[in-house]
């Protein structure tokens, strides 16, 4: 029933995010050339592209990585524009990213973290509730418990860096999620589990996604609405499913 | 600075709070009563005699203080280390009776003194976790207490003075045999003009179980507080010390010079806990050491957070076989702080084994100095050493040096050491506000993230103290 609610929201013309006429540098570089781009709530969008196309310029850019300087254009999220806003005003707001190379914050345990993100947001939250719900969604996830008790990151695997993105993803319940490659580094059952959660949460709460990925098994287990093609800076092409195929038979030859 | 937008308005509040933080010391304030005595400014043979006879001790001991004075006073100050030279040694005030006796319940306590310590939590806390509690205020130990059930073991916890008066035999033989007046010259000093500290002792196989508390306090300006604390474990025993430090903030300073001498027999178990709060004008120079003999296990957790300047280096001598030494410490460096901490592990006896791990922040201007010596000496063969110090600096004012010192006698010996200076790093907190975390407090958790490997070690409700003090030192980060 939920389900069909939002599913039905999501043909309303009810745009989540729409950026326009994006340009973007890193350190006096420009990556981005005039990005245009709209998701809508509920809406997944695969972003794919060579390496080098743009496209953790384009995640950063959207979570505000200081790094990444906007020289023209706008995103605005729920209407609002958050060009000048700072990583974690955007993140109360509903964005999310689970970063390509998370960092290690040693000392700091993931639910200490998640505590102060939803604090933050100013949710009232016992940290025993936080503890119960982190444990299980690990478990969901097949995330050790020796790594809930470790600082973040800390010695922990490629793909137990991943997983526990998609964690913090579950427990923060983001209106837009920005996934950089969080299939790299999983094996092919953690893949199999992270995109079923994944799925999970955009049906039972509406989430938006934006999916960067290079692998077409990770776009065959989520339901795509939109795949875009990033390269050098500008996007190149639109499409829907049917291009992904046509993306992993050709690859990126024919915007040569 | 920031890069993190908002930058003009934040950096404009950070600069206005960070001279404001001597605001955030919740201890701050003095309480104003008539001192039962108070001595002249200054030291001089004179003063130490008035001292001794006011506490009518043993020639023996007055005899000890006269040699001290002149060790004193033919000592130079150590030439490394922090800056000593603003020290007025005539101008402190050496001797400062607030009562005429000591309380032996809550109620004797004068309403101005008790205020202040329920403020700091010390009844409190006496009800709830720990076995024994002593509060010295100034100069004297002004309460105390200790189970019954301890007592009737014949667990022994006295302010130093009435140790002396029950157990003089006692005194004598440990008192100044670790740590000699000629040592250096501020514990010769203490050893001139000592009064109070704690006087400890654990029978054979006696454990202890929940801590023994004592809290320091000094309540006058340009006071001297020169508390010798001995504490003897017997064979088997098993302690957990603490002891906290406060004073208020006066504009000129004051001088802590603290002698701690621990005898921890064969397997006994000692943890000496550390919480060190002092008003930034307080000179800090402590000298504690302990000897541990065969399967004993001593350990210092060590954690400065006050002080103008601190030098303490806390010290184990190995001298039985598999006898162990530990020392955990955090020292906080703000702006006009100096903390020269460290460690010393001697190892004399075969399969001694010793951990450093010394953690460091500095900030706003302030200078953390690591410095430590390992000694393994000729016969001590199979013995561990393993130092660790991270430093981790907070803005480009401030300050970090590690001066390390080994001396390795033994060739069947190993010896492991690390150091790391770090700061917070933008990517760490891009991530943590990625999450919704403000810049402000993605720093704290960091910090804290740093400091967790010794927190965790302390008692929960110092950990949870320290946590606290740590993030009030926070509040203004320029990061």
């Amino acid at each position: 029933m939920k389900t069909q609610e939002l599913k039905k929201s999501r043909t309303q013309d009810n745009e989540l995010l729409i950026i326009k006429k994006l340009k973007v540098e890193v350190e006096g570089k420009e990556i981005l050339k005039g990005v245009d781009l709209e998701v809508a709530r509920g809406e997944v969008v695969a972003l794919m592209g060579p390496n080098g196309s743009g496209k953790s310029s384009f995640s950063n850019t959207l979570m505000g990585n200081p790094n990444y300087k906007i020289t023209e254009g706008e995103i605005f999220f729920e209407g609002k524009k958050i060009n000048e806003m700072s990583p974690d005003e955007r993140a109360n707001l509903g964005i999310f990213m689970a970063f390509q190379y998370p960092v290690s914050i040693p000392g700091v345990t993931v639910r200490e973290m998640l505590i102060a993100s939803m604090r933050s947001k100013g949710q009232e939250v016992k940290a025993l509730d936080v503890k119960r719900q982190v444990e299980e969604v690990a478990r969901e996830l097949r995330i050790g418990d020796d790594l809930l008790s470790r600082g973040l990151n800390e010695g922990f695997s490629g793909g137990e860096k991943k997983k526990m993105e998609i964690l913090q993803m579950k427990v923060l319940q983001p209106k837009l999620a920005i996934l950089d490659e969080t299939d790299s580094g999983l094996d092919m059952d953690a893949l199999n589990f992270v995109a079923y959660e994944l799925q999970r949460q955009i049906e039972q709460t509406g989430m938006s996604v934006i999916l960067i990925t290079h692998y077409q098994k990770m776009l065959s287990l989520v339901e795509v609405d939109k795949v875009v093609v990033l390269k050098k800076g500008l996007l190149v092409d639109k499409g829907g499913k049917t291009l992904i195929a046509e993306l992993g038979k050709n690859g990126y030859k024919k915007y040569e | 600075m920031s890069r993190f937008a908002k930058k003009v308005l934040r950096q404009a509040q950070d600069e206005s709070s960070i001279t404001d933080i001597g605001d955030t010391y919740k201890l701050g304030h003095s309480d104003k009563f008539e001192y039962a005595y108070k001595s002249a400014k200054g030291i001089s043979e004179e003063r130490v005699r008035e001292i001794s006879a006011m506490k009518a001790e043993p020639e023996w001991m007055l005899e000890i203080r006269l040699k001290a004075l002149k060790v004193f006073w033919e000592k130079e100050l150590p030439t490394w280390g922090g800056d000593m030279s603003k020290i007025n040694f005539d101008e402190i005030y050496y001797y400062l009776k607030p009562l005429e006796k000591a309380g032996r319940t809550w109620d004797e306590v004068p309403p101005e003194i008790k205020a202040t310590f329920e403020k700091i939590g010390v009844p409190q806390a006496e009800r709830e976790a720990l076995a024994g509690v002593k509060s010295q205020y100034d100069s004297e130990v002004i309460y105390g207490s200790l189970r019954k059930s301890l007592a009737d073991k014949g667990v022994i916890f006295l302010g130093m003075d009435e140790g002396l008066k029950q157990y003089p035999d006692l005194v004598k033989e440990y008192f100044g045999k670790l740590i000699p007046m000629g040592d250096n010259k501020l514990a010769a000093l203490n050893t001139a003009a000592w009064s109070g500290g704690s006087f400890i002792y654990v029978p054979k196989g006696v454990d202890v179980g929940l801590p023994l508390q004592t809290y320091f306090r000094i309540n006058s300006e340009n006071a001297g507080q020169f508390e010798r604390t001995l504490i003897i474990l017997d064979e088997g025993a098993n302690l957990h010390y603490i002891e906290g430090c406060s004073a208020p903030s006066y504009s000129s300073g004051s001088l802590h010079a603290a002698v701690v001498e621990i005898f921890v027999k064969k397997g006994a178990k000692m943890q000496y806990t550390t919480v060190q709060n002092w008003y930034k004008n307080v000179y800090n120079l402590v000298t504690k050491r302990a000897r541990v003999e065969e399967d004993g296990l001593m350990r210092w957790i060590d954690g400065n957070l006050g002080s103008k300047l601190t030098m303490k280096y806390p010290s184990c001598i190995l001298a039985g076989r598999k006898a162990r030494g530990e020392i955990l410490s955090i020292a906080w460096a703000g702006a006009d702080q100096h903390q020269d901490t460290g460690a010393k592990m001697i190892h004399l006896a075969p399969e001694t084994t010793s951990q450093i791990l010394s953690k460091s922040i500095s900030k706003g201007g302030g200078r953390a100095t690591y410095r430590g010596l390992v000694q393994i000496n000729k016969g001590a063969k199979g013995a561990r050493s393993k130092v660790v110090c991270d430093a981790l600096i907070l803005d480009s004012k401030s300050r970090s040096d590690t001066y390390p010192t080994n001396k390795i006698m033994e060739n069947e010996s190993t010896l492991e050491h690390e150091a790391v200076v770090s700061r917070i790093s933008e990517e760490q907190l891009f991530y943590l506000m990625s999450r919704g975390i403000s810049e402000h407090e993605a720093e704290g958790m960091i910090v804290n993230g740093f400091l967790e490997p010794v927190m965790r070690e302390v008692p929960f409700e110092y950990a949870i103290e320290m946590n606290r003090l740590v993030n009030l030192e926070m509040e203004g980060s320029v990061g």
